[in-house]
């Protein structure tokens, strides 16, 4: 039976097993839309923006580990996806992103809404197409599908021209797909395999630093056994938090510019560092000269160019981390004859010294709120079990710090671009994915007001994430930069009019609350937690707390500070210069 | 130091771009890009010079190697091979410099393929060294215009070729 382009696009997504499509229609792609809606077996989400549908569809594949997929226009409304794509590719999300095209003979007539997307995303995706004929559709979607979910995963975009999607002929899904220029290595060298087996052995302070890619291949399992096996203490990035539960007696939590004393300390005194699907970003390694001193390296990852791109490596092991994690494990136990390694190790009692010596901790305020106490109360509720979205900023960090993740797949947030912006999006996709389960995105006020439009988008499809704004007026993480290193001058770091997020939320349907003192937020988490609908929580927390420790950037990951300054004479403090700074704006 | 890269890729609209876009993005430098069909119409080779220290072009192997239409990637620089750019030298021939102008595409072995009562346009093809040395001769004589093709390089088969020939030793003595 002959089927046209919009059909063709409709049974291979459902030939994918795609149950949920994230987007917002236009012009070019009204045929599709006109398939979609005569057929009630694939959900479409509507959203606001597009740049939000791509982050809900990216969250949407990190909560599932399947595909995620989203669809939008030409021109703007591909454009405006640029952001999601970006941010997809740094994290390696496999999602695929169809945009629609301009007729085929208008293509670079400067059409109207024409826009170069495949030329414009070529550097932040995987892969892109351009379906120059109908027959190359269903190929093309079999292939992108393939390209996004295998070996690195990362966005693949398929751009369709309008009338590719009019076109009609004999539709045929193919089984299999073979590209010729790709052939990702799962399993990993046996040699170098058994070498980085005997140097885990053989350690005497080794450290585990993992990754996203320990999630993304679901190898969790494989690292719980290698750890414990072995004794060996697990520091996580940013990205990989939740690969190894997070109040396991070896889990060292985040390392690099905002980990705690003691899990930088361990890593800069390591002798042996085994890094699994982490590569080695500036934010974790600090000054590259200074890193990691006195070890040897193993780094695994499915992707060859992050191994050695950022720092020396002493065995490289190509391969996905499950096939090669499990294949480590079964070496290490044939060399410690089986015998798991436990106890604590001088090594662990090192450890163990440098964190009751600096403890990550807060001073909680009776007066004020602190925004830690929030993460902290959420975590208490939560148990590490919810899926928890951030945005980006010293919210993200502490919630980094202070909750501690129990499974893979509950922590997404924008690691590698650094997106305000996403939190709130993505907590909507991985809420479509799992409608019962707790979804609750921690974001700051100006993070938040980067996509709040989708607050439409949660009311309409009945999406109930507890949002909780640790709201202190400011661009935190900027503002904590320019009272460290730019002498307090606070350049636009300020926010002065923000909505009244209580009536906010309510304009749209939803329940808002608002905490102003430390007593009120309990209350507020426990009503929020309790409601079925989406709650807006308004934490007005301490403008000036910072994120400590911190290592400044381009420093060495153990030369942290751990408070604030004392304020000089010559400086105000930064209270007594914002409050001078209203007194001159009023008079 | 120089090394000249050998991509085998799919012969697609769009694949020269995503080469050469990887290279702007990550600030690597393309001094050199020739772009022609294989004896395989399906694919294309791409010889790229490029220079770097190891760390650089460890980096610009395993990128390229990374993009999904490149098939395969040598670094010719490791190996034996041969290379050869073409050059068009328009040149300003007064009637007291045509003997030179003789002289030296005599001996650079080089062909003229155009000539006006004004000028000669001149071809040369070989390596680098050699297309340079000629170009520096005719300098001095006033080039009016000067186009130079990218360079384009083989790896040399000569392993295979020994084999060849020990199994087939008539064909060594028919030498």
């Amino acid at each position: 039976m002959k089927l046209t382009g919009a059909e063709i696009f409709v049974e291979s997504l459902k030939r994918e097993g795609v149950k949920t499509v994230f987007g917002l229609p236009g012009g070019v792609v009204l045929k599709i839309f006109d398939v979609l809606y005569q057929d009630k077996d694939l959900d479409f989400v509507l959203v606001r923006h597009e740049q939000a549908a791509v982050h809900m569809a990216e969250a949407y594949a990190r909560a599932t580990g399947k595909v995620g997929v989203a669809l939008v226009t030409s021109g703007p409304g591909a454009t405006n996806t640029v952001t999601g794509l970006v941010n997809a590719h740094m994290d390696s999300c496999p999602i695929v992103l169809f945009t629609g095209q301009v007729v085929s003979s208008l293509i670079g007539n400067d059409a109207f809404q024409e826009a170069d997307i495949v030329g414009i995303s070529r550097s932040v995706t995987k892969h892109n197409y351009l379906v120059k004929d109908v027959s190359e559709l269903a190929t093309t979607i079999k292939e992108a599908f393939y390209l996004a979910g295998t070996g690195r995963p990362g966005p693949v975009l398929v751009d369709i021209p309008k009338d590719v999607t009019m076109a009609s002929m004999e539709f045929a899904y193919p089984d299999k797909v073979y590209i010729r220029g790709y052939n990702p290595t799962y399993e990993g060298n046996k040699w170098q395999i058994k070498q980085a087996a005997e140097a885990m052995a053989r350690a005497e302070r080794p450290v585990l630093y993992v990754g996203g890619g320990v999630i993304n291949s679901d190898a969790s399992e494989e690292l719980y056994g290698l750890a414990e096996l072995l004794n060996i203490p697990v520091t996580m990035t940013l990205m990989g938090l939740g690969a190894f539960p997070g109040t396991h007696p070896l889990s060292l939590g985040m390392l690099g510019m905002h980990g705690s004393h003691a899990t930088n300390m361990a890593v800069h005194h390591c002798d042996l560092l085994i890094a699994v699907g982490a590569r080695f970003d500036d934010r974790v390694t600090g000054k590259i000269s200074e890193f990691v001193p006195k070890a040897k390296i193993i780094h695994i990852d499915v992707d060859p160019t992050s191994i050695r791109k950022n720092i020396h490596v002493d065995i490289p092991i190509v391969g996905d981390a499950k096939p090669v994690l499990r294949d480590l494990l079964a070496q290490a136990t044939a060399i410690v004859g089986g015998k798991k390694r436990e106890g604590k190790t001088p090594w662990l009692q090192q450890i163990a010294a440098w964190q009751s010596e600096r403890p990550l901790a807060y001073k909680p305020d009776p007066k004020v709120i602190k925004p830690q106490f929030v993460i902290d109360m959420i975590y208490r509720r939560t148990h590490g079990e919810a899926i928890i979205t951030s945005d980006v900023g010293q919210h993200q960090m502490w919630t980094a710090q202070f909750y501690k993740f129990a499974k893979p797949r509950t922590w997404l947030n924008s690691g590698g671009l650094g997106t305000m912006g996403y939190g709130f999006p993505a907590a909507l996709g991985a809420q479509r994915a799992f409608p019962g389960q707790l979804v609750v995105c921690v974001t700051g006020d100006g993070s938040f007001q980067m996509n709040l439009q989708e607050l439409a988008t949660a009311m309409v499809y009945d999406l109930p994430v507890k949002v909780a704004i640790l709201n202190n007026g400011y661009h935190g993480m900027v503002r904590q930069w320019q009272q460290l290193f730019y002498q307090g001058h606070y350049s636009a770091s300020r926010l002065e009019g923000g909505p009244d997020y209580v009536k906010l939320a309510e304009a749209y349907g939803a329940v808002g609350l608002r905490a102003t003192e430390p007593h009120e937020v309990e209350e507020v988490l426990d009503e929020a937690f309790a409601s079925k609908k989406l709650v807006l929580m308004d934490f007005q927390v301490d403008p000036y707390e910072n994120c400590y420790p911190m290592v400044p950037a381009g420093g060495a990951i153990n030369q942290m500070v751990y408070e604030d300054p004392p304020t000089d004479a010559t400086r105000p403090a930064p209270a007594a210069q914002d409050a001078q700074k209203e007194s001159i704006s009023l008079a | 130091m120089e090394h000249i890269i050998s991509l085998l890729v799919e012969n697609k609209f769009g694949v020269l771009a995503r080469v050469a876009s990887l290279f702007s993005a990550r600030g690597f430098n393309i001094e050199s890009l020739s772009v022609g069909p294989t004896a395989d119409p399906t694919m294309s080779m791409i010889t790229i010079v490029t220079t770097g220290d190891d760390r650089i072009l460890e980096q610009v192997n395993k990128q390229l190697n990374k993009l999904i239409d490149v098939i395969k990637v040598v670094d010719l620089t490791e190996h034996a091979y041969v290379e050869r750019e073409t050059a068009l030298v328009k040149i300003h021939t007064r009637a007291e410099d045509r003997a030179e102008v003789f002289r030296i595409i005599e001996v650079f072995r080089a062909k003229i393929v155009d000539s006006t009562p004004g000028t000669y346009t001149v071809e040369i093809t070989g390596d680098r060294e050699k297309v340079e040395a000629f170009i520096n001769q005719l300098r001095p004589l006033g080039i009016k215009e000067l186009v130079r093709s990218g360079r384009i390089a083989i790896m040399r088969d000569e392993v295979k070729t020994a084999v060849d020939q020990r199994r087939r030793p008539h064909m060594v003595e028919a030498k």
